[in-house]
């Protein structure tokens, strides 16, 4: 019998992302929203309505909201609080090396991960990644629709690679 | 608490879990605790032993060779068959088409009885069905303007059987509906739909992923056309299903693949088809995974089905007074363990089922978490996802006092309690 390596259940759930599940950021109304994107991990129903307001290029204001599991809540959350104030190449930049941290590629020395930092231990639980990712695949899709001239995009984890 | 029934006489869980190799292992350090039999069973030695011994003594194609080999690769494929007939007391073995699994058996009714409909007919389906008895329907209500009912569900879990009669018309071609509900555990009360469904001249489907693993069924009294189920669910392998149908109704379908053993005689540009049911087995078969699943119903029969309902009813019972006895816990489905399978979903309004199901895993317990392939069930119940525990013959008390400390650890990790 083959048994898997112990994995510690706090490499998941570490305290930073803790405090963003109990107390999830970006959960307030915006008063303007510039683009707007519906995100649906068809593996266990979770989703997230990400709204985002632009001045220009910049990031002014993002706004979470639907129902998921801690991971995915967490993710969500670091999201809302980091991006006011980038702008949206930055966003993306900042999408793809955390997108890469969950496949096992360390993040560039010159991208900030900040509190996504804490979700590094997710990689380790290969069906979790998609929770931690559906936030950034949903912001990719709203981005994407702000660019063709929509506000409006729907997007779920398949897209995502496991 | 309420009354928890005594453990069912003669029924041994522990000797049991002695035939099942992988109920030996660790997971992180704990003894397994498998609580995910509606997903999917373990496999005996005998089903491990009877596919070593196909692939060591017997292996061959079937149906075409004249060898030793062949003939024998055919009796074990071909007895298969007479075994699921027997075990589900079907007319005939002619009326088993061998498939992969419950969800081909569906597309195979619902592709080639439903090619007799036309637009404006109706099938009925419920809002209880796996995506696996509704995405077929829904391909064919595209294909050919077919109109899909839904008969909608009660408080408790359960069919709303007033709908159901009141949505039945000359309209209704097709009645699809599960014997048993991979969420909620409700039995539905198939023979009394057969007959309401028969009285409009509709045939009646049945999804008999949940049920034919682990409730007495039998075909000719259950009063169904067609029986959807899997052998993996039934502690043999995966990869090999059934449909179960009346031959009269198999005679007047189409086939919906075609290719070698399907056929009769063949030109360049025309074909007719070999007799029910190989018309419907294109291609090479799973013959390895058919030829052993007759140990599965070996042991099966030696249990004897009411032991094994009666098991799982008296399990079900105490996981339900034990879960709701936490106080905590939104516990879906009938609470009459008579009406229900062995099988619970909850949810902790605090925690997703997720999260749950990851820290029960690092204890060794292994639940189901997420939407259980029945999203429009779980908008109905307005829930993203749901945890389920589901037992099988190896289960016992012991298994259900594991999830439950396992649950009140889970509070204790997410500082709830």
């Amino acid at each position: 019998m083959v048994d898997r390596p112990e994995v510690a259940l706090d490499e998941l759930y570490r305290e930073v992302v803790m405090d963003h599940h109990r107390h999830p950021r970006g959960r307030t109304p915006l008063a303007r929203v510039d683009a707007r994107a519906h995100g649906f991990n068809p593996v266990c129903g979770d989703e997230v309505l990400l709204s985002v307001a632009l001045d220009d290029e910049r990031i002014a204001g993002v706004q979470v909201q639907g129902r998921g599991c801690a991971i995915c809540t967490a993710s969500g959350s670091i999201m809302a609080e980091m991006l006011p104030g980038r702008t949206v190449s930055e966003a993306e930049t900042t999408s793809e090396a955390f997108r890469g941290v969950m496949h096992g590629t360390p993040a560039p020395a010159d991208v900030d991960l900040g509190d996504l930092e804490a979700l590094e231990g997710v990689q380790k639980f290969a069906v979790r990644v998609k929770c931690a990712m559906l936030p950034w695949v949903t912001l990719r899709d709203a981005i994407r629709a702000w660019r063709n001239g929509g506000t409006e995009a729907t997007s779920t984890t398949e897209q995502e690679v496991g | 608490m309420t009354s928890i029934a005594p453990p069912a006489v003669g029924f041994d869980p522990r000797a049991l879990r002695r035939r099942f190799p992988i109920l030996d292992r660790k997971v992180h350090g704990h003894n397994l605790v498998y609580l995910d039999n509606a997903a999917t069973t373990q496999k005996p030695a005998a089903v491990l032993d009877a596919l070593r011994s196909y692939y060591s003594t017997s292996n061959a194609n079937v149906h075409r060779g004249v060898h030793t080999l062949a003939e024998e690769a055919t009796g074990l494929y071909e007895s298969c068959r007479a075994r699921v007939a027997r075990f589900v007391n079907a007319p005939e073995a002619r009326g088993v088409v061998i498939v992969r699994n419950t969800t081909e058996a569906i597309n195979l009714v619902a592709r080639s009885w439903g090619a007799t409909l036309s637009p404006g007919d109706e099938v009925l389906l419920s809002e209880m069905e796996h995506h696996s008895n509704l995405v077929p329907w829904i391909l064919l209500a595209r294909e050919r303007g077919v109109v899909l009912r839904h008969v909608s569900i009660t408080a408790d879990g359960e069919l709303d059987m007033a709908a159901l009669a009141s949505l039945l018309s000359r309209r209704t071609r097709i009645v699809a509906l599960t014997a048993m509900s991979n969420v909620l555990g409700t039995i539905n009360p198939i023979a009394e739909i057969a007959d309401a469904a028969h009285a409009v001249g509709a045939v009646l489907a049945v999804d008999g992923a949940q049920s034919v693993p682990h409730l007495p069924v039998d075909f000719r009294t259950l009063g169904a056309d067609f029986l959807a189920f899997s052998a993996h669910k039934m502690y043999g392998p995966t990869g090999v299903g059934f449909l179960v149908a009346k031959p009269e109704l198999l005679e007047r379908m189409e086939p919906i693949a075609g290719g070698g053993e399907m056929i009769r005689e063949v030109r360049l540009d025309w074909a007719t088809w070999n007799d029910i049911p190989h018309k419907f087995e294109a291609g090479t078969p799973n013959i390895a995974d058919a030829a052993a699943f007759p140990a599965a119903l070996d042991m099966l029969e030696d249990l004897g089905m009411s032991g094994v309902r009666a098991h799982e009813r008296q399990l079900v019972g105490y996981a339900l007074d034990r879960l709701r006895g936490l106080g905590w816990l939104t516990v879906h489905g009938p609470l009459d363990p008579h009406r229900r399978g062995g099988l619970v979903s909850f949810v902790d309004p605090e925690i997703h089922p997720h999260d749950l199901a990851q820290v029960l895993d690092t204890l060794g317990i292994a639940v189901r978490a997420g939407h259980h392939c029945a999203q429009p069930l779980m908008r109905r119940l307005d829930v993203a996802a749901t945890a389920r525990a589901s037992f099988g013959i190896y289960n016992d008390r012991d298994d259900v006092d594991a999830l439950v400390d396992g649950l009140i650890a889970a509070r204790k990790y997410f500082g709830l309690a």
